[in-house]
């Protein structure tokens, strides 16, 4: 509901401003820009997807990946709390963090989408987010990150004295802000049982 | 320096080797099993396409027709008392909705005012320290199939804001101005 509110307003108030602004023209390229920017990023998705879900599944099935779940539980069981602590989803939770916090999004997403698939099925297949999935991808947007590397490249290209001096506070702001998003989430969790819902 | 140099080239090759010679050890089909979770790869890639489709080409519409800059400078009087620099203002407006647009705000940013400027320091910190949260939510929800985002993009879009803020307290203390 709230997706489709904020999809449908971004498109009219777009053509609106476009029909005052006489900016018209460039909303029709940028129309058939965004929607080929999309279809390239999907493609482009596939090489990566399909590299790491390889390596994952002979991780999975090697029983790697439970061993990281194993070593994840303690803190895994606080944050998330429906799924069973020797479930796969733990493990692919857990390897999507470190390669989000090495900076890795690419090898990142195909593990982020392997959880959700997981706590999908943890939740018979519903077509609703469960409440780990909420969580999960709440973690996601704010992600702890080690190495900006894309930042750091481009402090580079601009000469800086020191490309990585930014690690120390972007390493700090996410933390916190990770720290934020568990506890925003608890909050809002706690406030849909009171409703009743969930 | 040295270290996270170090960690950021050996890392994903030292992964590979490990899962490999876990695999082998087990003994585990490595290469079948490899193949099996590719197939499963193309899938998810293809099954993403009108997601991210919808959402992209509302965000292009939406910064294309000049609204998005209108709200930016509607905005500015109330964020600019907090202290924070207006030439920082769209980016944070920018961040959680497209990724490539605020990478492109940073590096004007950085060009502008110096890598190693207040203005500079500040905008690497915001773009590193958090992900696009409309993309996250439309990548791992749309990979799923779930049309619903419950309470996530609230929460996605406040721990935005906190890493903002953080980020200006954070650059400042270690910084100076």
């Amino acid at each position: 509901m709230m997706v489709n509110l904020i999809w449908v307003a971004l498109l009219l108030i777009g053509l609106l401003f476009a029909g005052m602004n006489g900016t018209m023209k460039d909303v029709n390229e940028a129309m058939f820009q965004g929607a080929k920017e999309a279809v390239t990023i999907s493609i482009g998705l596939i090489s990566v997807l399909v590299f790491w879900l390889g390596l994952m599944k002979i991780a999975e099935q090697s029983g790697l990946l439970s061993f990281f779940a194993h070593l994840f539980r303690p803190i895994a069981k606080k944050i998330f709390p429906e799924v069973p602590s020797d479930h796969p989803a733990l493990g692919y939770i857990l390897s999507n963090m470190v390669a989000n916090m090495f900076g890795l999004g690419n090898a990142a997403t195909p593990l982020g989408i392997k959880a959700m698939e997981q706590l999908k099925q943890l939740n018979g297949q519903k077509d609703e987010p469960s409440r780990s999935m909420i969580t999960f991808v709440a973690l996601n947007t704010a992600s702890i990150t080690l190495i900006p590397a894309t930042v750091i490249s481009i402090r580079m290209t601009y000469h800086s004295a020191s490309p990585g001096e930014i690690i120390g506070t972007t390493f700090v702001a996410s933390l916190i802000a990770t720290i934020s998003a568990i506890m925003i989430d608890r909050a809002f969790y706690i406030q849909r049982r009171k409703k009743g819902g969930m | 320096m040295y270290v996270i140099q170090f960690l950021s080239l050996w890392l994903i090759p030292m992964v590979i080797a490990c899962i490999l010679l876990h695999g082998t050890y087990k003994r585990v089909p490595t290469y079948e099993a490899f193949v099996e979770g590719g197939k499963e790869g193309i899938q998810i890639a293809f099954s993403l396409i009108p997601y991210l489709v919808g959402m992209l080409v509302a965000v292009s519409v939406f910064r294309a027709s000049g609204a998005l800059d209108f709200f930016i400078s509607y905005m500015k009087p109330f964020i600019v008392p907090l202290g924070l620099p207006p030439e920082v203002v769209p980016l944070a407006i920018i961040r959680p909705i497209s990724g490539t647009a605020s990478l492109g705000i940073v590096t004007d940013l950085i060009a502008t005012y110096g890598p190693d400027s207040f203005i500079g320091r500040l905008a690497s910190t915001i773009q590193g320290s958090t992900e696009t949260t409309l993309y996250v939510l439309t990548v791992y929800f749309g990979a799923v199939g779930i049309r619903k985002m419950g309470d996530a993009l609230k929460v996605g879009l406040l721990a935005d804001l906190i890493s903002f803020i953080v980020s200006f307290f954070i650059v400042l203390w270690m910084f100076g101005k």
